[in-house]
């Protein structure tokens, strides 16, 4: 890519966000345990990507089930990579950003809206999760909503455990989810 | 479920390829204004597009669309002499990628809209004459014709 054509692309972007035809923004973001990548719509986060997910495949289904018009707009991301940042380095604790939950439904987004809210530091069990999303007995159905949280991080589903106190599963590696338990557990006062 | 891809994915592939047709359509320039408009033209209209066989072409159609426009526009009102110079100015400046061209471009340039498009589409954008046809809005013939006329008339004048 030539740099007038770069130049015209950024002049583009701006020019498109202006008119709002910014569907689906995204931008990467580096964490201590590699690249994010973040899509935001209008209405909020809608998307993180973790280190060991296709990026190309998130961005294929996000213009599949949100909207083709998908661009790279790294300007856009910085409150949400501002946050990301500091949440890393243990200085913030309850992420201030819009989420648009487009990306799950019914049981599930009631799921995850519980995860939500769960304080910085503290753990709930995949049990806890179904019976406060109305359904006692549907914990096959909770673990499933975690492990397809389309906004990992920010809707911490890292803090949900099995009843047992196993780690049960996450998108981003088992090593990961201990990391992040780690790190609150340490900044956690 | 529709499966066109993510828009960044025409910007990264084509962006070049629309650049340098409009930097032969309309010059180096305006090629910047012409590229805004086609590509924010694109982005409006692509979840709408039925089609997604040929980006490419769909994209070179409407940068040619907007070049066409463009002239069209720039036809009905005089160059500002302050615009003229800073044209020249511009010329005058090295180009930033080297044109082995020896100013066939700016030959190009000074067709006839017709046999300009079927110039540039042809070799600045490699398309077949099918697509130049689609573009311009004419049958395969007439736009082989308008390519036939166009070489023509270059060559003359490079000779």
């Amino acid at each position: 890519m030539t740099t007038t054509t770069e130049m015209a692309i950024e002049r583009f972007r701006a020019a498109a966000a202006a008119e709002g035809l910014l569907d689906v923004a995204y931008a990467s973001a580096d964490s201590p345990f590699g690249t994010l990548l973040l899509a935001q719509t209008p209405r909020g986060l809608v998307r993180v990507g973790l280190p060991n997910q296709d990026r190309e495949e998130l961005l294929e289904e996000l213009a599949a089930k949100l909207s083709p018009r998908v661009l790279e707009a790294p300007s856009q991301l910085d409150a949400a990579r501002r946050e990301l940042d500091r949440y890393f380095a243990g200085e913030l604790r309850e992420f201030d950003l819009p989420v648009d939950w487009a990306l799950s439904h019914g049981f599930r987004q009631q799921v995850l809206q519980g995860i939500a809210a769960i304080p910085y530091g503290e753990t709930r069990t995949y049990t806890e999760m179904a019976a406060g999303a109305g359904n006692p007995r549907a914990v096959r159905a909770a673990g499933s909503a975690c492990g397809s949280n389309p906004t990992p991080l920010v809707v911490p589903c890292h803090r949900v455990l099995r009843l047992s106190g196993g780690l049960g599963g996450y998108a981003g590696g088992l090593a990961m989810k201990e990391s992040l338990l780690e790190l609150e557990a340490e900044h956690h006062s | 479920m529709h499966g066109l891809p993510p828009f960044q994915t025409l910007l990264d592939r084509y962006a070049n390829d629309v650049m340098a047709t409009l930097r032969g359509a309309v010059g180096r320039v305006d090629a910047d204004d012409v590229f805004q408009e086609t590509f924010l033209a694109a982005l409006r209209a692509y979840p709408c597009l039925k089609d997604d066989r040929n980006l490419r072409g769909w994209l070179l159609t409407i940068a040619h669309r907007k070049a066409i426009d463009h002239h069209r526009a720039r036809g009905r009102r005089p160059l500002p002499v302050a615009e003229m110079e800073a044209v020249v100015e511009a010329r005058a400046v090295a180009p930033e990628i080297p044109t082995p061209d020896d100013g066939v471009w700016e030959k190009v340039a000074g067709l006839p809209p017709k046999q300009r498009a079927a110039v540039t589409l042809r070799f600045a954008s490699d398309l077949p004459h099918a697509e130049i046809a689609a573009a311009l809005g004419c049958s395969p013939a007439a736009a082989r014709r308008s390519l036939h006329e166009g070489l023509t008339k270059l060559r003359k004048e490079l000779s």
